[in-house]
């Protein structure tokens, strides 16, 4: 984190358009009389909102007389939260690369290179045809799909710094690709599809209760777990095996029966 | 209920709420701190102050942990508290050490060397070395006032400037922006403080980030003579500490007294220091032929010698100005007395203010340090805030703590606390007697009620009518409430006021006051003034007459003077000064008045002798025994008045009647920075006060535009 200052460019005044002050008169509301004061991240944020993603000097000051607070006092906040823009950003993207550990361990220093290269070379500054700016945040809470970039509101994931240019050009052609990871998988899942729970069995409903039958069925019979197989149900993955080997057990262990089948079969746990 | 802690092997009772620090303290202990201070809020920021507890896994910050908040022991044994143990001198070596790996090692060029909390805790608590190698935290240096100079690298982010300006000084200008290493104290893009008290926040710092721009580089503290004194800037006798260095104050300081200034002093007090130096009168000057002309003591005295022969009584007279001290007026007065001249007076402008009523009538009854217990306070006719800014800061601390309800009569200015405004003159002062206006119900409702009548009411044609009616106010104020309680409070604006009234340099029977003795002057019915420092008056009427100017600077008086008589200025006698709650408090001698100049009772018993009418004394302690046996109360050092016959004199103030004038309360104090001789000499006065004209009404230190 630098040194926040106010940029050295200001508009020379600032409002709230109607339906924001209506906005900020109810949110004031909400406070008891004579703690206005403490609306003045909520109506900050508003502020920010109104004026392209950044707060520009004359807003604090129009805060600060909205809110009866010194100036001084709403500078401190909107230096305090980094969420402050103190500077303008992108009009069509500003990028905040999430830098923390396992975000930088999986790349990010190399989209912050793509950041760089594309947008401007120091953070906080727009490029060139003042589209875009950048800068790097703490973690943004996606590190099961690091690297990751947020831009306004949406979060991309899973970026490498292809996918990340590729991103960046739907940004500047205005149709930016769906939020979320870049390599399509559905929130934190797998990358290539599923390693483990594939029986599809354990998905269409066939293993409901089953354990509970074979658990009668097995505490009724011999402690030596052999179960009979007269009664017990037709779906393949209910069907207890005896002896209880390794393979079985792996059979078994989607289906659910095998903590009852294990617990006859060693004899630990007869009388439950 | 009280609380018993083991500190260091000690056990100790300590009072309910305190800190930790503070019961560390009282077991006497010594705990360092760089942001905790006992009149500002408690911030806990440092970590310096940390210290053991029994049961605590980590250092507790002493400061912000009040004995209260202590879990108790398990087995119901007294809390073990260690300041010493090798815990406690790990954890402030560590502290220490991290609050100087971005401070710099730049103390031989630092204001600050010699009286910094940081070099000398480093000193007591740090480790001999740094193991830090890194690059030093750099900052930009700010603009936060004009008598503030800033090297903000150096700062520790105690944020105690911060808390002073916000909570005592009542200007929220000063802010910490930004976060974590990068903090930075600043004020809202550097605009300037412009606060009457801003440089007490310099003083609070505990290391070298704000230094006193005005000294800048000037002295070290080890070089200095330090002199314990009484200020007669305004009339709350501020106790202050005079350091000098060889025939020079180098700066004025404020020294503890909780019962009037607590620590604080106002700017002009403080950096008045250079107007001590300029404009000096350092011998006699003797008028020829329309010019002033130097000249030895024996002609200066000669020529007043046979003057004062010369006139007949009833022509002569005589007018302490706001800076006199009392044994010079009291001198002056037996000389007078000795002439068998009545018209002589101290009051200048204040005639309404009158000794006849008692002394309940003239001074501030509550106290100063009782403003913290009342609950309703009516201003009349003054704006404290640049009248008497540190009692200004007493009303705001108790504002502070709420339910107090603050009334003002005059014209409204930012006082650094809300107030209703009743109105601007003497008609809201009659409803208010009258019980029509609403505040007249807070006021007798109130248990701890005050009526504060300032100059803006009683320095006028109609004075005697606004005391009256303030008196009646005050009456009805009493009823009710508590007893012993004080109501009625007059805050003067002269430093000299009090002792004046209390010595009676008032005119005598069928004497003249200053008012009729300016009006005698310019037609002519009186030959020969005597002014004794009083620069505040209209020169311009004083017409034909003599004119023997007694005093310190080339002001409005020497220029007038036909005489001139070098006097020493406050820092230069031992004086005694009674201030407006009738507090007697003795300056002492700091430096030699310069040049020729003398101290003013010697150059009045210099005269009584060229005259032959020697007075009765030939030292200060004589001539003090035969003050104190005139006036007992001035032997009484630093006891306030404190309400002593307050009914009786309200009733007999009450009594008054007379013409009222519709015009609104103004108060006398156009410019804070220029109320006296000394302060319109100095040239950091005159550029503050220029700074606050540019600025406007938004510093709000204008009383009236």
């Amino acid at each position: 984190m630098a040194v926040r200052r106010l940029h050295p460019d200001q508009p020379p005044s600032f409002a709230f358009s109607p339906e924001n002050l209506a906005w900020a008169k109810e949110t004031i509301a909400k406070y008891p009389p004579g703690k206005e004061a403490s609306a003045v991240l909520p109506v900050l944020w508003r502020a920010q909102e109104q004026n392209d993603g950044w707060l520009p000097e004359p807003a604090i000051r129009y805060v600060a007389e909205m809110l009866g607070m010194a100036y001084i006092r709403v500078y401190e906040v909107a230096t305090f939260y980094t969420m402050f823009q103190l500077a303008p950003v992108g009009k069509k993207a500003h990028v905040q690369v999430c830098g923390t550990t396992p975000c930088m361990l999986r790349g990010a220093e190399d989209l912050i290179k793509v950041c760089k290269s594309k947008i401007n070379h120091e953070p906080h500054h727009l490029s060139a045809d003042g589209d875009f700016s950048w800068e790097e945040v703490e973690c943004l809470g996606s590190c099961a799909n690091a690297p990751m970039v947020q831009i306004f509101k949406d979060t991309y994931e899973d970026l490498t710094p292809e996918l990340f240019e590729k991103l960046l050009e739907g940004f500047a052609k205005g149709n930016p690709p769906k939020p979320g990871s870049m390599i399509g998988r559905t929130a934190s899942c797998p990358e290539g599809g599923l390693t483990s729970l594939t029986d599809p069995a354990l998905f269409d409903g066939s293993g409901i209760g089953a354990w509970k039958k074979r658990f009668a069925e097995t505490t009724g019979a011999a402690p030596d777990a052999k179960a009979p197989a007269a009664s017990a149900p037709a779906t393949p993955a209910a069907v207890p095996a005896a002896p209880v080997t390794k393979e079985n057990l792996a059979a078994e262990a989607a289906s659910g029966a095998v903590a009852a089948a294990r617990g006859t079969a060693a004899g630990k746990r007869p009388k439950e | 209920m009280p609380k018993k802690l083991i500190i260091d092997g000690q056990e100790i009772e300590v009072e309910d709420g305190i800190t930790l620090l503070q019961a560390c303290e009282q077991a006497g202990a010594e705990i360092p701190r760089f942001c905790y201070h006992e009149r500002l809020s408690i911030a806990g920021n440092c970590r310096m102050c940390l210290v053991e507890v029994e049961g605590s896994p980590k250092p507790v910050a002493s400061c912000a942990m009040t004995v209260n908040d202590l879990p108790p022991n398990r087995d119901g044994s007294t809390k073990k508290v260690f300041t010493k143990s090798a815990t406690v001198k790990k954890a402030r070596e560590g502290v220490m050490e991290f609050l100087l790996i971005n401070h710099p090692l730049d103390c031989p060029i630092c204001d600050q060397g010699g009286e910094c909390d940081l070099q000398d805790q480093a000193m007591a608590f740090g480790i001999g070395g740094s193991r830090y190698h890194e690059n030093k935290r750099a900052v930009e240096d700010k603009y936060i006032g004009p008598l503030i100079k800033t090297m903000m690298t150096r700062c520790i982010h105690c944020t105690r400037c911060v808390r002073y300006m916000t909570e005592v000084a009542g200007v929220e200008e000063l802010g910490l922006i930004s976060r974590g290493e990068d903090a930075e104290i600043t004020t809202y893009l550097e605009k300037g403080i412009l606060s009457e008290m801003s440089a007490n926040a310099v003083d609070l710092c505990p290391v070298g980030a704000l230094t006193h721009r005005p000294w800048a580089h000037n002295a070290r503290p080890w070089e200095l003579r330090k002199t314990e004194s009484i200020d007669v800037m305004d009339a709350v006798g501020c106790n202050i500490r005079v350091d000098t260095r060889g025939a020079e104050v180098m700066r004025i300081l404020p020294r503890n007294n909780d019962a009037v200034n607590e620590e604080w002093i106002s700017d002009k007090t403080r950096h008045v220091v250079d107007g001590l130096k300029t404009q000096r009168l350092d011998q006699p000057y003797i008028r020829k032929d329309g010019r002033l002309v130097p000249a030895s003591w024996d002609e200066a005295l000669a020529v007043v010698a046979e003057k004062l022969k010369s006139t007949a009584a009833e022509r002569i007279g005589a007018i302490a100005g706001d800076l006199a001290g009392a044994e010079e007026m009291f001198a002056l007065k037996e000389l007078m007395g000795q002439l068998g001249v009545k018209n002589i007076d101290c009051r200048g402008a204040n005639e309404a203010v009158n000794s006849a009523a008692g002394r309940a009538s003239y001074v501030f009854n509550t106290t100063i340090e009782r403003i913290e217990q009342a609950d309703a306070i009516l201003i009349a006719g003054s704006n404290p805030r640049i009248e008497a800014p540190v009692l200004n800061a007493r009303i705001r601390r108790r504002w502070r703590q709420g339910l107090l309800k603050v009334g003002l009569i005059g014209t409204p200015a930012a006082l650094t606390y809300d107030f209703t405004h009743i109105g601007d003159g003497m008609q809201s002062l009659v409803d208010l007697a009258d019980g029509k206006h609403a505040f007249a119900k807070v006021l007798a409702e109130a248990k701890r009620p005050m009526v504060i009548v300032g100059a803006g009411a009683f320095a006028r044609a109609d004075g005697a009518v606004a005391m009256a009616l303030a008196a009646r106010v005050a009456e009805a104020a009493r009823k009710g409430s508590d007893e012993g309680w004080a109501v009625f409070n007059v805050l003067h604006t002269a430093a000299a006021r009090v002792a004046g009234l209390d010595l009676g340099f008032v005119p005598g029977e069928g004497g003249k006051a200053t008012s009729a003795m300016l009006d005698a002057a310019n037609s002519g019915a009186l030959d020969l003034v005597w002014l004794l420092g009083a620069d505040e008056i209209d020169m311009g009427s004083l017409g034909n007459a003599f004119v023997i100017y007694q005093g310190t600077h080339g002001d409005a008086g020497a220029h007038r003077a036909d005489v001139i008589l070098p006097g020493a200025a406050y820092t230069e006698k031992s004086a005694t000064y009674v201030n407006t709650e009738g507090r007697a408090q003795v300056t002492a001698r700091a430096v030699f008045p310069p040049g020729d100049a003398k101290e003013d009772w010697t150059i009045i018993r210099a005269v009584s002798g060229k005259i032959g009418r020697a007075l009765g004394f030939d030292t200060l302690s004589e001539l003090r025994a035969q003050m104190y046996r005139q006036v007992p109360a001035l032997a009484r050092l630093d006891h306030p008045h404190g309400g002593d016959g307050e009914a009786a004199a309200l009733a007999k103030l009450a009594s008054a009647g007379g013409m009222a004038d519709a015009t609104a309360f103004v108060s006398p104090v156009g410019d804070f920075y220029f109320t006296n001789p000394v302060a319109r000499a100095s040239a950091v006065m005159a550029e503050l006060s220029a700074l606050n004209k540019a600025a406007g009404s938004a510093g709000g230190l204008k009383a009236a535009e």
